[in-house]
């Protein structure tokens, strides 16, 4: 105790204490939480579609017209089934913030009480993609890391990137980033394609398929950086800027110090 | 003497009497170089060609280049039981299985990018001083015959991994060659060994970039070093500092311990960026297959400019006789560039005929003092930076929110407007700077200070400056426009009236420059 | 033209004032310190890297922030590796900065144009040299000298013929012939229409004999995207849509510029995107380039249903897939 306490008073020692703090904080914030969520998912379940429609009426109906019927900026949600209103509302694409290019990723607005109430409603009005069972989503058991990469690469990587970073698509708009992605959203995309992206068919991706997807996505999520800094895992561009800016750069500041006469 | 200056001394005596070298070595040995950080932009292409040659011999030994399919079963988890060329898979192995050898190559990928970043520094460096001046038309153009070797070494070498973003860069190549007319399609089929992507071309391409090509960059880097050599560094201005002469450090010791020591540095410069940056992960590419792409596929920064060139093309095809042209790759990607680097190689002799200045220079010119050339080079860096950024231009377009049609559409008017415009800015540019000279060896530098004058005025006191720098703000030459008559002295019109009047036109423009300070000046303001 | 003026005489090297290393011995002896700890931390390095290489195990990951989770042995080597070399080099230059002899020297240059006498006597040299050779006298000589040598040029290029096969119908054809099976990439598994929803695209290949054994000069023409749209979107000529089936349509995955895989479908604007190019077709009207720098629409393949249900090609592309070449005839 006596060494820390020598350290008291060094400079870097408030910000690490503070840093500390902070994580202490968070972490328990985070799993506080996710054991709440955990109880509402339970509940969530039983929620009634009269709920969901309240919600809707409230909500959505402006864009999407009072039955869901669609309107003039906004497609019709009659088909679309509960997957793509989770996926939507649950990834807080909807409902959008500005109505520009495309819908954005953010924070929900919706809790997963009242996201799984507008879905047992939007699914109530005609048959469309069901949220797949948790069950079904065990990719760590039942993928297929290696064939969910060549999948990827067939499927995803011309718009998300080789490694699911994203990728520009015409006018402004672009694939989003797959990283931090969760498995059931991942599921729910392919199977609905939202917005500019296709639909993946379970005949012509299988969800034995799908899963090996995800897991190769999840895969490349975790993987450490082999190499070193990766700048972006977005290819040549990066390494180009870096070469001119920290290899020249560093190397033309020496030039000058070795050329300049010492004192 | 001590002992070890007698063993030396036995050694050399071994030596001379069977080479007779001691004459040669001494001049050597004396010779001079002088310092300037500009001057070592060149010592940094050699170094890394030296560091390339280390790190690719090292891969080498376990490069297998092939494209025989295996079925990978090495370290990496991901690609596991994937079906892949040998050569892609040895790559997976180099960079797994052999410790250091990602480093490695990671090493030769990023020395690559320097010695290519350097070449084009290097290239500024010689082009705004003026150093390719005669008598050194000759290296100047072996310099580009090195840049362009150094593009198709680097396109080979970064496709030899055969992972999914150096097969699309081959996929493009193939296209490329495919178009040119009449022999396209047969050249392709004979060096890929068969349709796209072919059974011959990897280990073909391994050839040509381990043996032939690194085989005439020696030589041509040989030639290229002996002339500097022979030719002696040139200077810039400064007081002692003359046509006639070179002052410096001689090799040794001091340049000796410098430049050798710089080889260190930048080797180990190379090593800290390889080790902490990822360059390349072609495990992330996975195997090339033609069925497959990826979002953002760029080529090395050095080619980027040409796909910029390529992507901005207009969509035009001649069909006639049963035959196809394609001038959306043709011209970008074979007429354009080859207009640049011919125009490139023969800049020296195009400014001797304009300035008709056919003398020899060993003094450098301060960038300004000659505008027109310093604008024709920001005109030309211009060019190619707007092409850069239409090569990234996805990448671009996801991380500033923008639109790649934008950026396509800025690009396409961009690369006819902006480089004009950089030509006219860069150039009156230099004349403020040369009339900023002027002003401060006629008035001298501001101190800050203010005085009040006996009647109220407040003046600021100006400095005069050194002495030294005074000689080098008027050291350069005034340019004046070449004198060309359409007549000659008897009347008689002379042959090639349009080629002179184009030399005239041209040498006024280049002549534009803000008036020297006279001697008469001078003297005023002395008495002052 | 030369110089008008010269405030001080340009042919004396000023003299350079004395290093503190040149006066002071303490900095002198400092100096020399530095060098030692430089070349001192170089060895560090050297201990680093061989430290790394054999006693760090290969599955080691250590965070690092900004780096994210590293590779210990690589760092370790790597980094070592950088010191050794670059502490050299700093110790190097240093040492002659501030401890060698920093006296500027001149050297004086030459002209490089040869003396008169040289240059003439070289002449002469070479005109005697060639009217020994007597090619002017000798017309015979001269001529089967040409034809030999013209000759000779051409084996070397012969000897390169076998680098591959000639084209042929290489580039015209595809393994697409009437009634074979679109099937699914990667998986090879056979597709029915009901199998596509609307918005739906599915990456296919045509049923060959060894499925697991093409050759990528085969996948580098083959590839088929299919996308379903609703039949009412199609804004097609009636022969281009008799090619496709219950508002799906096929077209050539190879893109009609220089042979990237066009895949980018947006499914809501119907455009494909090229990611190497940035062509951009637009499925309703047949894949019409409507931005970029293709210049022809990608080839639609036509397709029916088998007997099973399946879906099959009715017939080949009716035009070569992929870039275009010189024998292409685009008419």
């Amino acid at each position: 105790m006596k060494q820390l306490s020598r350290y008291r008073r060094h400079k870097a020692a408030g910000p690490l204490l503070l840093i500390c703090a902070l994580l202490t904080i968070g972490t328990t914030f985070s799993v506080a939480s996710a054991t709440v969520k955990q109880s509402q998912t339970t509940f969530a379940r039983s929620a009634s579609i009269e709920e969901g429609k309240q919600i809707f009426l409230k909500g959505c109906s402006s864009c999407h017209g009072l039955n869901a019927e669609g309107g003039a900026i906004a497609p019709s949600l009659i088909g679309v089934g509960a997957a793509s209103v989770d996926f939507q509302v649950g990834t807080g694409r909807m409902p959008m913030a500005d109505m520009s290019t495309q819908a954005v990723r953010k924070a929900p607005v919706y809790n997963e009480d009242e996201t799984a109430a507008l879905a047992s409603y939007v699914a109530s009005l005609a048959p469309g993609p069901a949220i797949p069972e948790e069950s079904a989503l065990n990719y760590e058991r039942d993928g297929n890391s290696a064939q969910g990469g060549e999948l990827f690469r067939n499927n995803c990587a011309m718009c998300h990137n080789f490694a699911g970073q994203g990728g520009a698509l015409t006018q402004g708009k672009y694939a989003p980033t797959l990283m931090g992605v969760e498995p059931k959203h991942i599921y729910e995309a392919m199977i609905t394609g939202p917005q500019s992206m296709p639909v993946f068919s379970d005949k012509t991706i299988t969800p034995a398929e799908k899963l090996a997807l995800i897991k190769w996505i999840k895969a490349a999520e975790a993987e450490p950086n082999l190499g070193g800094a990766t700048m972006g895992r977005i290819g040549p561009v990066t390494e180009g800027l870096l070469v001119w800016v920290l290899g020249i750069g560093l190397l033309i500041g020496i030039a000058v110090w070795l050329t300049t006469r010492a004192r | 003497m001590t002992s070890v200056e007698k063993r030396i001394g036995t050694a050399a005596n071994f030596v001379d009497e069977r080479l007779g070298a001691a004459g040669w070595v001494k001049k050597s040995l004396n010779k001079v170089f002088p310092d300037h950080w500009s001057f070592m932009l060149g010592e940094v292409c050699m170094y890394s060609f030296i560091i390339l040659l280390l790190s690719g011999t090292f891969l080498t030994f376990w490069f297998d280049p092939s494209q025989r399919d295996v079925i990978y079963n090495g370290a990496y988890e991901p690609l596991k039981g994937l079906k892949m060329s040998a050569a892609y898979a040895s790559t997976l192995d180099i960079s797994f299985e052999v410790r250091g050898g990602l480093l490695m190559r990671q090493i030769h990928h990023w020395a690559a990018n320097i010695f290519m970043a350097a070449i084009v520094a290097h290239l500024l460096r010689v082009f705004f001083t003026g150093a390719f001046r005669k008598p050194r038309e000759f290296n100047w153009i072996l310099g580009i015959l090195l840049l362009t070797l150094g593009l198709v070494e680097g396109l080979f070498g970064y496709s030899l991994p055969d992972d999914l973003l150096s097969g699309t860069g081959l996929r493009i190549t193939s296209a490329i060659i495919q178009a040119v007319p009449v022999v396209g399609t047969y050249i392709t089929f004979f060096l890929f060994g068969g349709a796209f992507p072919g059974v011959g071309f990897i280990p073909r391409i391994f050839t040509l970039h381990i043996l032939i090509i690194p085989g005439i960059f020696l030589a041509v880097i040989t030639i290229h070093v002996m002339l500097v050599w022979y030719q002696k560094h040139t200077q810039f201005p400064g007081v002692g500092r003359t046509e006639t002469n070179v002052v410096g450090h001689p090799i040794l010791p001091v340049y000796m311990a410098k430049a050798g020591g710089f080889f260190f540095v930048v080797f180990g410069v190379t090593a800290f960026i390889s080790a902490v940056a990822s360059i390349n992960p072609i495990w992330l590419y996975g195997p090339y297959t033609p069925g497959q792409i990826s979002a953002g596929s760029q080529p090395d920064w050095y080619m980027g400019w040409l796909d910029g060139l390529v992507r901005m093309a207009p969509p035009l095809e001649t069909h006639a006789f049963g035959h196809t042209i394609s001038w959306n790759i043709l011209i970008p990607a074979i007429i354009v560039p080859g207009i640049i680097f011919t125009s490139m190689a023969l800049y020296p002799f195009i400014e001797s005929w304009i300035t008709g200045d056919k003398r020899e220079h060993h003094l450098l010119d301060r960038p300004r003092n000659v505008p027109n050339r310093t604008a024709l080079g920001v005109m030309s860096i211009t060019f190619v930076l707007v092409a850069l950024i239409n090569g990234g231009n996805d990448i671009l377009a996801t991380n500033f929110d923008l639109s790649i049609n934008q950026i396509m559409w800025f690009s396409r008017i961009g690369i006819f407007v902006l480089p004009p415009l950089a030509f006219i800015i860069t150039k009156r540019l230099c004349l403020s700077l040369q009339r900023a000279d002027r002003e401060l060896l006629l008035h001298g530098t501001e101190t800050g200070r203010l005085l009040r004058l006996p009647h109220g005025e407040f003046v600021e006191v100006h400095a005069p400056i050194s002495p030294e720098k005074a000689f080098i703000l008027q050291s350069h030459e005034q340019l004046v426009p070449l004198e060309i008559e359409d007549v000659d002295g008897r009347g008689v019109r002379r042959p090639g009236a349009l080629k002179n009047k184009l030399q005239r036109r041209l040498s006024k423009a280049h002549a534009v420059s803000v008036p020297k300070v006279s001697e008469q000046e001078l003297k005023e303001i002395e008495h002052h | 033209m030369s110089n008008e003026l010269t405030p001080i005489d340009s042919s004396v090297v000023p003299q350079h004032a004395p290093r503190a290393t040149d006066t002071n011995p303490v900095s002198e002896k400092r100096a020399e310190q530095q060098v030692a700890i430089l070349f001192t931390l170089s060895g560090i390095g050297s201990v680093l890297l061989i430290y790394s290489y054999i006693f760090v195990a290969k599955d080691v990951f250590i965070f690092i922030p900004v780096m994210g989770n590293q590779n210990a042995q690589q760092l370790g080597i790597g980094l070592g590796m950088a010191m050794s070399l670059f502490f050299i080099g700093i110790a190097a230059i240093h040492w002659a900065k501030t401890l060698m002899p920093d006296k500027e020297i001149v050297n004086h240059r030459h002209e490089f144009r040869s003396s008169d006498e040289d240059r003439a006597e070289l002449v002469h040299t070479v005109k005697e040299g060639v009217k020994g050779v007597q090619l002017g006298r000798r017309k015979l000589i001269k001529r089967s000298l040409g034809a030999a040598v013209g000759l000779f040029a051409l084996p070397p290029v012969l000897l390169l013929r076998d680098l591959g096969p000639l084209p042929k119908k290489q580039l015209e054809t595809t393994n697409w012939k009437t009634g074979t099976r679109l099937l699914t990439d990667p998986g090879n598994r056979p597709i029915l229409a009901s199998d596509l929803e609307v918005g739906a695209v599915v990456q296919v290949l045509p049923a060959v004999e060894h499925e697991d054994e093409r050759p990528l000069s085969d996948i580098a023409k083959d590839p088929v995207l299919l996308i379903r749209l609703r039949p009412e979107d199609f804004q097609l000529t009636p022969e281009k849509l008799a090619m496709t089936h219950e508002g799906i349509i096929a077209f050539s995955k190879i893109c009609s510029h220089m042979g990237c895989a066009v895949a980018l479908y947006e499914q809501q604007t119907k455009h494909l995107l090229c990611p190497c190019h940035q062509s951009t077709f637009d499925v309703t009207r047949g894949a019409k380039v409507i931005f970029g720098p293709a210049a022809r629409p990608l080839p639609q393949l036509d397709i029916t249903v088998d007997s099973q249900g399946y879906l099959v090609a009715r017939a080949p592309f009716n035009e070569p897939v992929g870039p275009s070449f010189w024998e292409r005839n685009s008419q």
